[in-house]
């Protein structure tokens, strides 16, 4: 994940001559000063306007405001939390009805799973929040962003278990098998374990995508970050500055699960590389190597 | 049924809003999100920690939050323009990132005896990344682009929080009016559906004609 030791950039050039360096140093400065200028502009725009005068961003010193917002981001990761538990075990349960022999089963989870993906997330929220009250039907608010959410994600959880499935080499189950165990118990102790451990940076990705859906809240006014800031915006009037605070404390938390994600795919576990390293799958799936680039 | 024959000048408008998103969001995604790439994979580390930072950033921060900042907050700084392009831009440079995410990975499966062999040919690096990498790395992840291009058409569907009348807010409006959420919400969604099967279909077949036999 990391700039300086990306795959590709590594080869794609050789250590660069005298000649080279002078090319770098030339378009270091020039990106430099792009970047300055566009930086500059967007800072100059602002200060013209006004929005940088230090009165604009002195209430964030106020710790109420940061209370006020701290409500919002418990209120993102309990809905977070709660989406993430139902989808991956909404998810996981498809993903192994679309693995499994029985034709009709399988073909109903791929139907689910293409369905809740080619939907938007928002028309189920709408359907949710004004459709079925016509109906009489009416959830409370942290389920209205709940249930349409969980639909969705547990379709991509899905996916990303069933590649999971796919990736581990077939010995594994032939083993289990030879061993005398069911079906059943082949699934449980030996395949889900170590599929779930190889796409567990898939899974975290997963949940940072996941973080971000919950700003959906925003619509159906559940307590959530990006509800609150709106709510605060309308109180202080100060709407760029409490966007951006609330687009960086997004970012802050959202960052730092990418990270762990992107620290998992690059180091992955003992356990992990014996797995994959000498064991050739049959007609090599392409999964497996995308996890491991 | 005849809640869509009475109001089908109106969905038809809301379909081409939204088709119109699609396809010009999808355009600039793709154009600037291999921009991104080549500025990531260059020998300029401020450009490279540049296109890190950008792809970081909207892979980390909510499109809602995002179209909120550019439609309602930007203004108070004197930066505005109409509503459907200020989504469209979001729209552009939150896919744009998907999109750098994916052809990084693609440049990653070109194996490095093409690179070396290009070296080897004499060709400089622009030349090795336009001819060589970029080529063979789009190659590689047209299915993903495609994926990418799918959530683009649902998160679309956002660009109705913040005031533009596409395909949700539209038939949202009607069912305000006509009180049949299954048949008016079901119908939208089938239409989400074919733009998405659409762009599957279309990804399918580029790939089979351009997918590289190794």
């Amino acid at each position: 994940m990391s700039t300086d030791n990306t795959n590709a950039a590594s080869y794609l050039y050789e250590v660069p001559g005298p000649r080279g360096r002078r090319r770098i140093i030339i378009g270091s400065i020039i990106s430099a000063l792009a970047i300055a200028g566009v930086v500059f502009a967007g800072l100059w725009q602002f200060g013209s306007r006004g929005q940088l005068d230090a009165d604009k961003w002195t209430p964030f010193l106020d710790l109420a405001i940061w209370k006020y917002l701290g409500v919002g981001l418990l209120g993102t990761l309990q809905a977070a939390a709660i989406v993430a538990i139902l989808g991956a075990a909404f998810g996981t349960l498809l993903a192994l009805g679309r693995v499994s022999k029985i034709r009709w089963l399988s073909w109903l989870c791929a139907g689910y799973i293409e369905i809740a993906r080619t939907v938007p997330v928002l028309l189920l929220i709408y359907l949710m929040l004004f459709g079925l009250p016509q109906l009489g039907i009416n959830f409370p608010v942290l389920w209205k962003l709940a249930i349409p959410l969980t639909l969705a994600n547990a379709a991509v959880f899905a996916e990303i278990v069933r590649a999971g499935i796919l990736s581990l080499p077939r010995g594994q189950a032939e083993a289990a098998f030879s061993l005398g165990l069911r079906s059943g118990q082949v699934m449980r102790l030996v395949v889900l374990p170590q599929a779930v451990r190889n796409v567990t940076p898939s899974l975290i990705t997963q949940l940072v995508s996941l973080m971000k859906d919950t700003s959906l809240g925003f619509i159906v006014a559940f307590t959530e970050l990006l509800y609150r800031g709106q709510v605060l915006s309308s109180f202080n009037h100060l709407l760029i500055q409490t966007y951006l605070v609330v687009t960086i404390i997004y970012l802050l938390v959202n960052g730092s699960l990418s990270g762990l994600a992107a620290r998992l795919q690059k180091k992955p576990g003992r356990r992990r590389t014996d797995l994959t390293l000498p064991l050739p799958t049959p007609g090599g799936s392409s999964s497996q190597k995308a996890s491991n680039v | 049924m005849d809640i869509f024959t009475e109001n089908a000048g109106l969905l038809l408008d809301a379909i081409g809003t939204t088709l119109l998103m699609v396809v010009v969001a999808g355009v600039g995604s793709l154009i600037l999100g291999v921009l991104v790439t080549v500025a990531r994979v260059s020998p300029i580390p401020i450009l490279r920690r540049a296109a890190f930072l950008y792809v970081q950033f909207f892979i980390n921060v909510p499109l809602l939050a995002l179209l909120l900042l550019a439609v309602f907050a930007l203004p108070d700084a004197g930066l505005i323009l109409p509503l459907l392009p200020t989504a469209i831009i979001v729209l552009t440079v939150y896919e744009a990132a998907y999109v750098a995410e994916a052809v990084r990975s693609g440049i990653n499966t070109v194996s490095v005896g093409q690179i070396e062999a290009s070296r080897a040919l004499g060709l400089t690096l622009w030349q090795s990344l336009r001819l060589i990498v970029i080529p063979q790395s789009l190659r590689a992840v047209v299915q993903p682009l495609g994926n990418v291009m799918i959530a683009l058409a649902m998160n679309t569907a956002l660009a109705a929080v913040v005031g533009v009348v596409e395909l949700t807010s539209r038939v949202n409006k009607i069912n305000l009016v006509y009180a049949q959420p299954i048949e008016i919400f079901t119908g939208a969604g089938l239409v989400y559906m074919l733009i998405a099967l659409a762009i599957g279909l279309t990804a399918g077949r580029i790939e089979r004609k351009v997918a590289i036999l190794r």
